[in-house]
């Protein structure tokens, strides 16, 4: 029993099926509690009265946005090197959500700084950066609509993939070197003494696995059917084969 | 019951508002064509079966 | 290879290769802009350095969609990948020539097109110095893109969606060298650092625009 036996669509989908049921149940749960918790039970920070609030939604959607990018990075690899249709399948899954993920973020954002720096839009580095990666989504998302053979299109994103992973970060150190910005730093690194209180920080955990659990399971279900719609046409196939 | 959320009240909800929105459109259209092509593929197995 | 080479270099300078169709278009845009954004020359001088770069990067988009795609569709392609040179040294030689007819024009264009834009003294030799770095690495980075979308119908706007992220880094560090050059500020950093994009592009992509034309050859 290993991770590859997960590769055979018909074993990855006989798992998947019934537990992704559960894991939705477990992510509505999660975001119910932690957006009620964050939304009706903190108290206002001083500096930021109750746009504090906004922090539940932004962040979490924040770290899945690039998430899901690293994931559809290492799919790519598993796909370019073991060749398992299910992986290619899984990262074409993941890219609308992550696309949706990074919408929220900058959203998010921009209402957040209009009232904190008084500007909806910066050129501030991290700002920046969701917006030239939400632009790789835009084109890892055309490409794949764009061709019609399945391995074709799997192989051209795999690729695609793996050097806009290279030029992503190029940007992101690009524009930080290009502008110093007004974004706060990372809020959540592991030294206790930067992060925020515990007030803040345990409805916020609630979110983020909320939102990880989310994107697990519109992944799965995502996967599913790009399965299903390969095998349907397999299927026609054969039947235009046995007409013929 | 809202709280007060003082005069952050039109961005936190908006903020709230457009995430749930997004969050349940990228959902649904996931669920919709989850749905739809179980459908068919259930109808192209059974018509596979019987011939 | 460097036959294929001349044989591109010979099909663009043709007529209807469009060897000076993005030179036409690099000096249009930089025409443009004082109309756009008004006459005054100090607010010229500042953003010249910033448009002639976006220029030249449009320009040089331009024309990238005819490199593959003219090969393959009178089925020159095939034959070129049947003949011993590796797809990779194709995407290579494919890129030489394409900056000799687009990027190297467009640097040397870029200076007295300066003069429209009101540069002062000193923005010139940053200008061309930073064009005559970057614009490689625009060549390559395109070629990769053109090898990606090759085959395809309506090519020509997905491949500029593709290739516009992956030229951010190129034009931050380009556009900034020539900023702060002109600025009589220190331009090290950002200079080296598109010297080095060009550098690991020129020398890695080659490679991923090799295995994509293989994968669009199958």
């Amino acid at each position: 029993m290993s991770i590859w036996d997960y590769a055979n669509p018909k074993k990855f989908m006989d798992t998947t099926t019934p537990a992704i049921p559960w894991i939705f149940g477990g992510a509505a749960l999660c975001l119910v509690l932690g957006l009620v918790w964050g939304f009706f039970l903190t108290p206002e920070a001083d500096k930021f009265g109750s746009s504090v609030k906004i922090i539940y939604v932004h962040v979490p959607s924040a770290m899945m946005a690039i998430n899901a990018w690293v994931m559809m990075l290492v799919t790519s690899l598993v796909w370019l090197i073991r060749r398992h249709h299910v992986s290619a399948l899984a990262a074409k899954a993941a890219a609308p959500v992550g696309l949706t993920m990074t919408l929220i973020a900058l959203w998010t954002g921009a209402v957040w700084g209009q009232p904190m720096w008084g500007t909806w839009w910066a050129w501030d580095p991290r700002l920046t950066s969701f917006l030239i990666l939400g632009l790789f989504y835009l084109g890892y998302i055309a490409l794949w609509e764009a061709i019609a053979d399945p391995d074709q299109a799997a192989d051209l994103t795999s690729v695609l993939c793996l050097v806009g992973s290279v030029f992503a970060i190029l940007s992101r150190y690009a524009v930080n070197f290009w502008n110093q910005g007004l974004h706060q730093g990372a809020t959540l690194s592991l030294d206790a003494e930067e992060n925020i209180s515990d007030v803040y920080w345990l409805p916020l955990l609630v979110c983020i696995v909320g939102f990880i659990l989310l994107f697990l399971a519109l992944v799965l279900m995502r996967t599913g059917t790009e399965i299903r719609v390969r095998r349907l046409r397999a299927l026609e196939r054969q039947a235009q084969r046995a007409v013929a | 019951m809202i709280p007060d959320l003082g005069r952050y009240a039109t961005e936190v909800l908006s903020a709230y508002g457009v995430t749930v929105l997004l969050l349940a459109a990228v959902t649904g259209q996931s669920w919709r064509r989850y749905r739809r092509l179980k459908a068919q593929m259930d109808d192209a197995e059974r018509s596979r079966r019987d011939g | 290879m460097t036959a294929l080479l001349h044989r591109d270099l010979r099909l663009s300078i043709r007529a209807g290769g469009g060897f000076g169709l993005s030179l036409a278009f690099f000096l249009i845009v930089v025409v443009l802009v004082p109309f756009a954004v008004g006459p005054e020359s100090e607010i010229l001088a500042r953003i010249g350095p910033g448009i002639l770069w976006v220029a030249a990067l449009l320009a040089t988009l331009l024309s990238l969609d005819r490199q593959f795609a003219l090969d393959h569709e009178d089925g020159a392609l095939p034959l070129i990948a049947t003949s011993p040179l590796p797809l990779e040294a194709v995407a290579l030689a494919k890129a030489v020539a394409h900056w000799l007819t687009t990027g190297l024009p467009l640097t040397l264009a870029a200076a007295p097109l300066g003069v429209l834009l009101n540069l002062e003294g000193t923005a010139y030799g940053w200008l061309v110095l930073t064009l005559a770095l970057g614009t490689p690495a625009l060549s390559v980075i395109g070629t990769f893109g053109a090898a990606l979308t090759v085959g395809l119908r309506r090519g020509g706007l997905l491949l500029s969606l593709l290739v516009l992220p992956l030229y951010v880094p190129t034009l931050i560090f380009g556009a900034e060298a020539a900023r702060r050059g002109a600025e009589g500020m220190d331009a090290t950093t950002p200079l080296l650092m598109l010297a080095g994009i060009t550098a690991g592009s020129l020398a890695l992509l080659p490679f991923a625009a090799g295995a994509v034309l293989r994968i669009n050859l199958r």
